[in-house]
């Protein structure tokens, strides 16, 4: 917009307003650029966090512009300060927020934080090592069908790699007939597609194939999240490198310490799988993957490898220790299944579960989420009296395509003790099984947790008089 | 092949604009979609060679170099025993999986999942050493030290020779004792289909 149109077009007020927001653009450009170059490290770095490490550029950026504004010293929540929750900064809090100004505009260095009296957060099941583990999204507090990105659930086999985007590569090779190397600035040119799809990782719910054990929807459910990912359909790369006749299968690699590896069927590559760069409008976290994901949509969680950085196409499978060894499933006859990797469709009713209680007899939204790897979800039934009648729950839009559907369904709970559950179909006509149904056709594997991976059945959460909800096997 | 299928339908349509006027050409080349684009760069041997780590039952990507049971061993005390233990049975709270013993357990109903009792070929073995082990040390290994610690390890489990030779051509031969224990997925497995 030239001078001219701005003074033609707008009142003085609106010109104004106008100019500031150019001026406020110019500077954030001109602010990225700087931070883009080394020259911008401060001496005062060292000594400013409590937890003695080095802060990421956000962070500092947030305490210098509180400092220079004068405000009350400004914590970020973080694991070193049990103060206020992760991800919030510990604001006054005024006794009457409608007799005195609020927070200065912007004062938060320009990336927003979540309010401090907001708790929820991932926690880790406690694997021996802290590198080698995953965290749970905490789906009972969730609302509608996408995750935050800070609570999507995590699995990591190496710990998660810190990775600058400039210095990244991902090369694609193999059964090629001209084998390339994409930077990230590359990828980004190539047109792109947006969709939300839900991860699972094959192990959720490894605990409860036996018996009830963990108490909350957090620990029997937590290792499945929805996003929307931004990427490049791998079908594009693929037609850029141009695919050699026999070509079945394709390594996908990651930059991590683990350098993740799983073999997958070329198909699902030509079908829907996607080269994602960003998670709900913004960059991928780094704990998914930044800069680079292989996203599988459908497929079992450890397949979209993380921090991506190489695709070799071949006409067989790799046998990698994850596909062997790892995510294979053992049954009672010592045979093991092996690439299975579709997600069968599975629900489970978030409000009200597990170390929750309803406070009297009355009116309460049941709510649930229902998702499936084969497609959309065509309908949800909830129980209310332990499986003896079903009856249709409401589905809310959107209904998409390997995504979390939300469920609602209106319930006067008497003040009786009862099973509340949930079930899903999807559009292939497969209807959730019970939990006991997946034991008699897999066996329990012989296993601490039986047969691990692929639980789908139904769950169940009792309702005591008290109002109290606890974890139970109901069939 | 599908790029040969892209090169010959831009040249028909190229041939087709041209013999309508020229218009058509600018307008298909100035918007739209359909490939190639082009972006990215060459990758070269060099490239490729450099991160092109994995191994494949058949022996594809076994790199050149050997090692034996004995030299195995020092490799083995001085990077792995300190998780995976003196008896390769893993060391509690260390996360390391036990790497021996077990065989013949899985259809007991007390599995013991093992390199020696579960892992269906030695060629993943190899792979999973020189990329991911030793754990607070990734990929510090050396070929020789990898196909050395691996012949140990393989020794250790009364499947491979303690004096013979591993490398590219001998680790492919190794059968091993779960080859053939694993079967594809058959699901859907429960059936409520309405």
């Amino acid at each position: 917009m030239d001078g001219n149109s701005l003074n033609n077009n707008y009142d003085q007020k609106t010109r104004t307003l106008i100019q500031g927001m150019v001026e406020a653009e110019e500077k954030a450009i001109a602010s990225r650029k700087k931070q883009a170059t080394p020259e911008e490290e401060c001496e005062c770095r060292d000594g400013m966090f409590p937890n003695g490490k080095n802060p990421p550029i956000a962070s500092r950026r947030q305490f210098l512009a509180a400092t220079a504004s004068g405000a009350a010293a400004l914590a970020v929540g973080s694991a070193a300060s049990a103060a206020i929750p992760a991800g919030s900064i510990d604001y006054p809090v005024q006794d009457d927020p409608s007799k005195v100004q609020g927070r200065l505009t912007n004062d938060d260095g320009g990336y927003g934080s979540r309010s401090q009296f907001e708790t929820e957060s991932r926690w880790r099941f406690p694997t021996a090592t802290k590198e080698s583990s995953w965290t749970m999204t905490p789906l009972d507090s969730g609302n509608g069908i996408v995750t935050p990105s800070a609570l999507h659930f995590e699995r990591h086999h190496g710990g998660i790699p810190n990775i600058n985007p400039d210095k990244h590569e991902l090369i694609v090779h193999g059964m090629v007939n001209g084998a390339r190397k994409y930077t990230m600035e590359d990828l980004k040119r190539f047109p792109s597609v947006s969709r939300f799809h839900f991860i699972e990782c094959s192990g959720n719910g490894l605990t409860e194939w036996r018996e009830p054990t963990l108490k909350t929807v957090q620990g029997t459910h937590g290792l499945t999240s929805t996003t929307e990912w931004t990427g490049v359909p791998l079908s594009t790369i693929l037609r850029e490198v141009g695919v050699q006749e026999g070509a079945a299968w394709i390594l996908a690699e990651g930059a991590d310490a683990a350098v993740m590896t799983r073999s997958v069927p070329i198909d699902k590559a030509w079908d829907d799988a996607m080269l994602v760069y960003a998670q709900n409008g913004e960059a991928i976290r780094p704990e998914q993957g930044y800069p680079l994901r292989l996203l599988l949509p459908g497929f079992e969680g450890n397949t979209h490898i993380k921090w991506l950085r190489r695709l070799e196409i071949s006409d067989k499978p790799f046998m990698t220790r994850e596909e062997t060894s790892k995510y294979t499933d053992l049954l009672d006859s010592g045979k093991a299944r092996q690439f299975s990797l579709m997600m069968e469709a599975k629900s489970v009713i978030t409000f009200p579960s597990g170390e929750m209680k309803l406070p009297k007899p009355g009116f309460y939204e049941i709510s649930g989420l229902a998702w499936t790897g084969e497609g959309r979800i065509k309908r949800v039934e909830v129980s209310v009296d332990g499986g003896v009648s079903w009856q249709l729950a409401e589905l809310q839009t959107p209904i998409l395509p390997k995504c979390h559907t939300r469920f609602r369904f209106p319930w006067r709970w008497d003040g009786q003790p009862t099973i509340l559950q949930s079930r899903c179909q999807d559009e292939t006509g497969y209807v959730q099984p019970t939990i006991k149904q997946l034991v008699e056709a897999r066996g329990l594997g012989g296993g601490k947790y039986g047969s691990i991976y692929h639980l789908n059945g139904i769950q169940s959460w009792a309702v005591a008089a008290d109002g109290g909800v606890s974890n139970v096997h109901q069939y | 092949m599908f790029t040969n299928i892209k090169i010959s339908a831009f040249l028909s349509t190229l041939l087709l604009s041209l013999t309508l006027g020229a218009f058509p050409v600018i307008s298909s080349a100035a918007s739209g979609y359909g490939g190639p684009y082009n972006f990215g760069t060459p990758a070269s041997a060099a490239d490729i060679a450099l991160i092109d780590i994995d191994a494949m039952p058949d022996g594809r990507g076994l790199p050149s170099g050997s090692g034996n049971y004995q030299t195995g061993k020092s490799v083995y005390t001085a990077n792995c025993m300190g998780c995976h233990g003196v008896d390769l049975a893993g060391v509690k709270g260390t996360g390391a999986a036990a790497l021996i013993g077990g065989r013949g357990s899985l259809a007991s109903g007390k599995p013991i999942k093992t390199v020696e009792s579960y892992w269906p070929y030695a060629s993943t073995v190899f792979d999973y050493v020189k990329r991911a082990m030793p754990f607070y040390a990734p990929g510090s290994l050396s070929d020789d030290e990898v196909y050395a610690v691996v012949a140990y390890v393989l020794g250790e489990a009364n499947i491979f020779d303690k004096s013979a030779i591993l490398n590219a051509k001998s680790l492919p031969m190794i059968d091993m004792p779960n080859k053939d224990g694993f079967i594809s997925d058959p699901r859907p497995d429960v059936f409520n289909y309405e």
